[in-house]
């Protein structure tokens, strides 16, 4: 057996170069300190993708993008297709796995100070995949055409189109039209499957590249002695998989007990249900909306509120090249508390949404 | 065996384990069901021997009712079963050639159309075509 | 040519004062003093012009000449009421009043052909029309239903006749106990009315094909329905219920001793949603109410409740199985849609049992119950699915674990090989 193997890897070696790739990786080292149980957190997101593309695969083979056969397609897969609810619930209860596991990986980032000199484009293509796996989460969310994800993309769609001359372009372009019809659905799809996929090839391949060749980044301030280096293969990546198992586990638990629900079929005429909200990734956003007053200095509270949105993201995408301490590797305190205040925020909003009544 | 050994083992024999239990529902799913299709806008209500001139036949059409009825001139119609007054199921009633709703005795012509009684609106109306030996149902666009 | 300029000159003259004459004829024609002077006036002498407004009789042209007489285009109050000017009918007289057009088919086909003109006719077989020529002015007569100068058409849903306005109509004198402390009929019939499952139906549904006052009694001819015309009163919607009935023994009974067959069980104005308490033998039952205990009669009535009950139950057994699977994830539409099925056969059955014949209904109730064991089947197999999916669980997650252990061992030995 051990021949066979040998011949093999002897094989590849002198077509694909292997023996270069093994010696590189031997050297891949993590540094071992006691902030480093956050690094497991860039692997289970990649865990928890490569999952929602496998199960998402094979949910492609039943699944159908049209008005007429979405929501009974979904129904099919949940009774009729043998495992077929759990390969849904997997796919949908991983998806929000997956967003909560990328807040976590980017605020531990954030505070662990990871974004400095080199690292600056990891934190921007980072950001951007924040960006993508929310376009993700909520093209995603439409397709199995029921009454809540219909009428949370109307809600979320007529936000969008409110923004001052583009708006209604934007809105028309994300919607395939002036509403959520049949042509949207084709349009998430699109997005779902194709250009998403794509575009996060393109930039997690970045990513993962530029970790692999920059290392993992060390937090500011520890002495040289307390930190150890560990090689990550064996060793770490043998802890990555004990993490990605028992996360496994946990999803399995989810889909048996909680199997995600299939839901009424979307009826476009029918009254938008009382305290529609989005997928709860969204609600701090949500939120900050519904409970901003109607004018601030007679300019619209909502108008203030996106754009304070989208100025605090440009701002936070940025955070590499202003914050100048950490880029001395100085102890950076200022923009640590302010990434306290703005995690509070989103995690009292988002609160908030299901506790506030008439919300 | 050393330690050594049996820990490699004992990893090896359970990731074999826990890929199987992972494959089994993978290739299960993958493999053509039963019911082949989503059953949306067309079914096969009946077989074409299986209903006689002047009877019917109350067969599901996706969440709901549908009556197939075989006229006795041998024509076949298909409407919604579901009454416009208040949902009962509706009957074809054989010595009248018409449809009937037993509850409150609204009666609905071989178009759809009401005639007597309490319903406020007509019966909605299915497209049949006969395919070979299958009698098949679908909805009107 | 001084000539002919001339009557140029007059022509024109003559067509241009002609004009005016014609013009100003016509907007004295059309000026209704009438309403002219009304509409200064107040109270009783107003709300006529205000009423008539959206009255029906104005939108065919017609104005208070029409039934009142006197003469619209005079301005002083003496020369308006002229001969022809009848004023306000007497009470009692104002039906003859109204069917002095109503009654009359050749003036009435000018506006609308297919309008009845018999309601006269019918007026003075009903109660309050025989009242009225024994001179009883206290009973209701065309103004006091249809009301006098705001008159809509009943298919107008703000008319005094609309389905939804007629129990009120009728109401305002048949419920006021002081106005109706003379005539010896009850008044308890809106109150009693308002709780029935026809009021329901009208009031909340919106379902106009709900009986109200006059589709039981009458308009016109407002009368109470005989004893033995309640039933086919009653059979109009709810026809397959009474043939039951009438080919079941209890028919003969009730004729013999002329019970009223539906009202019997059933009540006239507070008619409920039947309750299967009402079969059997029970407190609430109504099988009790004539036969003794112990009697043929009395066993059969058990003997049909029973079977009902237990056809019942089997069909709860299996909707508590179906809610089982459904909350445990196993989907379970296509068992719940053949539930219902076996909910429509129920349907049936508790019709079925104006019939009072055991054998029919332990037949229809077989034929139910074969679809309810088809339901309990899928169900469990569906609560099976479930169990199937736990064991799964269980299996995988113990491997997961396993694998976890596995995983433990090795990190733990190779962390010790890199530190030594």
């Amino acid at each position: 057996m051990k021949n066979i193997l040998q011949s093999i890897y002897f094989y590849l070696d002198t077509r694909f170069k292997l023996s270069d790739l093994i010696q590189f990786a031997k050297k891949k080292k993590v540094p071992e300190h006691k902030y480093s149980f956050w690094y497991y957190f860039g692997g289970i997101c990649l865990f928890l993708f490569i999952l929602q593309v496998l199960t998402g695969i094979l949910l492609l083979l039943y699944y159908t993008p049209s008005v007429d056969s979405a929501h009974e397609s979904i129904q099919f897969i949940m009774s009729q297709v043998k495992f077929g609810w759990l390969m849904r619930s997997v796919h949908s209860w991983s998806a929000n796995i997956l967003i909560a596991a990328i807040f976590i990986h980017m605020f531990s980032s954030f505070f662990l100070k990871a974004y400095r000199s080199p690292r600056e484009l990891t934190w921007i293509t980072g950001f951007f995949l924040l960006l993508i796996f929310l376009a993700f989460g909520f093209s995603g969310y439409l397709l199995p055409w029921n009454e809540l994800s219909f009428f949370a993309t109307r809600v979320g769609t007529d936000i969008a189109g409110t923004l001052p001359l583009i708006g209604k372009h934007i809105k028309t372009f994300i919607l395939g039209g002036p509403d959520v019809t049949g042509a949207t659905i084709s349009r998430f799809f699109w997005l779902h499957i194709g250009i998403l996929p794509l575009l996060t090839v393109i930039i997690l391949g970045i990513h993962v590249l530029l970790v692999q060749i920059l290392g993992m980044s060390k937090p500011i301030g520890i002495p040289q002695n307390k930190v150890k280096e560990v090689p990550f293969f064996p060793n770490f990546i043998l802890k990555d998989s004990l993490g990605w198992m028992l996360i496994l586990a946990l999803i399995g638990v989810l889909c048996v007990f909680f199997p995600w629900e299939i839901g009424q079929k979307a009826d476009p005429f029918a009254a938008t249900p009382i305290g529609i909200k989005p997928e709860w990734y969204f609600t701090f956003m949500f939120t900050t909306l519904k409970i901003i007053p109607a004018h601030i200095f007679s300019i619209e509270g909502e108008m203030i509120a996106i754009f304070g949105f989208m100025i605090g993201g440009l701002l936070w995408m940025l955070v590499p090249f202003l914050d100048r301490n950490a880029a001395k590797e100085r102890k950076s305190s200022v923009f640590s508390f302010l990434g306290w205040i703005i995690l509070l925020y989103i995690v009292v909003m988002t609160a908030l949404t299901y506790l506030l009544p008439g919300l | 065996m050393n330690r050594r050994k049996f820990i490699d083992f004992f990893l090896g024999g359970s990731l074999a384990g826990t890929v199987i239990a992972f494959l089994y529902p993978t290739i299960r799913y993958i493999l053509p069901t039963k019911q082949i299709e989503v059953v949306i806008k067309k079914i096969t209500a009946a077989k074409v021997a299986e209903l006689a001139p002047n009877t019917y036949k109350i067969f599901k059409f996706g969440t709901s009712p549908g009556i197939l009825i075989n006229t006795s001139d041998g024509e076949l119609r298909a409407f919604s079963a579901i009454c416009t007054h208040l949902t009962c199921t509706v009957i074809y009633e054989s010595d009248t050639g018409t449809i009937l709703c037993p509850c409150h005795n609204g009666r609905f012509d071989l178009s759809g159309n009401v005639i007597s009684g309490p319903p406020p609106a007509p019966l909605e109306s299915h497209n049949v075509e006969i395919s070979g030996e299958d009698i098949v149902v679908s909805k009107k666009d | 040519m001084k000539a002919r300029k001339m009557r140029k000159i007059i022509n024109l003259l003559s067509i241009f004062f002609l004009a005016i004459s014609i013009f100003s004829l016509s907007l004295y024609a059309q000026k209704n003093y009438c309403i002219e002077c009304h509409q200064e006036l107040e109270d009783e002498l107003l709300a006529p012009v205000e009423a008539f407004k959206i009255d029906i009789h104005q939108q065919f042209g017609l104005s208070c000449a029409d039934c009142h007489g006197g003469n619209p285009a005079e301005e002083d109050i003496d020369l308006a009421k002229d001969k022809t000017f009848k004023g306000t009918p007497q009470r009692f007289r104002i039906p003859e009043f109204c069917a002095s057009c109503h009654s009359d088919s050749r003036y009435m086909r000018r506006f609308n052909p297919s309008i009845r003109v018999d309601q006269l006719d019918i007026y003075w077989t009903s109660k309050h029309g025989q009242l009225l020529k024994k001179g009883d002015t206290k009973v209701a007569l065309c103004t006091d239903c249809h009301a006098a100068h705001g008159i809509q058409s009943a298919t107008h849903p703000k008319s005094w006749t609309f389905p939804w306005n007629i129990p009120q109509t009728c109401s305002r004198c048949h419920s006021d106990t002081n106005y109706m402390k003379d005539y010896r009929i009850p008044t308890k019939q809106w109150d009693d009315y308002k709780d029935s499952v026809h009021a329901h139906a009208l009031f909340e549904k919106k379902d106009l094909s709900a009986p109200v006052c006059n589709d039981c009694h009458g308009n016109h001819g407002a009368t109470p329905p005989e004893i033995t015309s309640i039933a086919f009163v009653c059979r109009q919607c709810h026809p397959s219920a009474g043939e039951l009935f009438s080919q079941s023994p209890h028919k003969k009974a009730f004729d013999e001793m002329e019970l009223s067959e539906c009202e019997a069980c059933h009540g006239n104005h507070k008619i409920l949603p039947p309750s299967d308490e009402m079969l059997g033998t029970g407190e609430k039952a109504v099988c009790i109410q004539c036969h003794e205990s112990e009697s043929k009669p009395y066993q059969v009535a058990s003997q049909i409740k029973d079977k009902l009950d237990a056809f019942i139950e089997k069909i709860r057994h299996a909707e508590s199985l179906l809610e089982q699977a459904d909350r445990q994830g196993v989907e379970v539409s296509e068992p719940k849609f053949r539930l219902t099925e076996a909910n429509s056969t129920l349907i049936f059955v508790r019709n079925l049992t104006h019939s009072f014949s055991l054998m029919e209904i332990e037949e229809k109730i077989g034929d139910g119950e074969k679809v309810v064991a088809e339901v309990i089947k899928a169900g469990e197999a569906a609560l099976r699915e479930a169990k199937f999916r736990k064991t799964g669980l269980i299996i995988a997650t113990c491997f997961i674990f396993l694998l976890s252990i596995a995983l433990f061992l090795k990190i733990r030995q190779i962390d010790k090989k890199t530190s030594t």
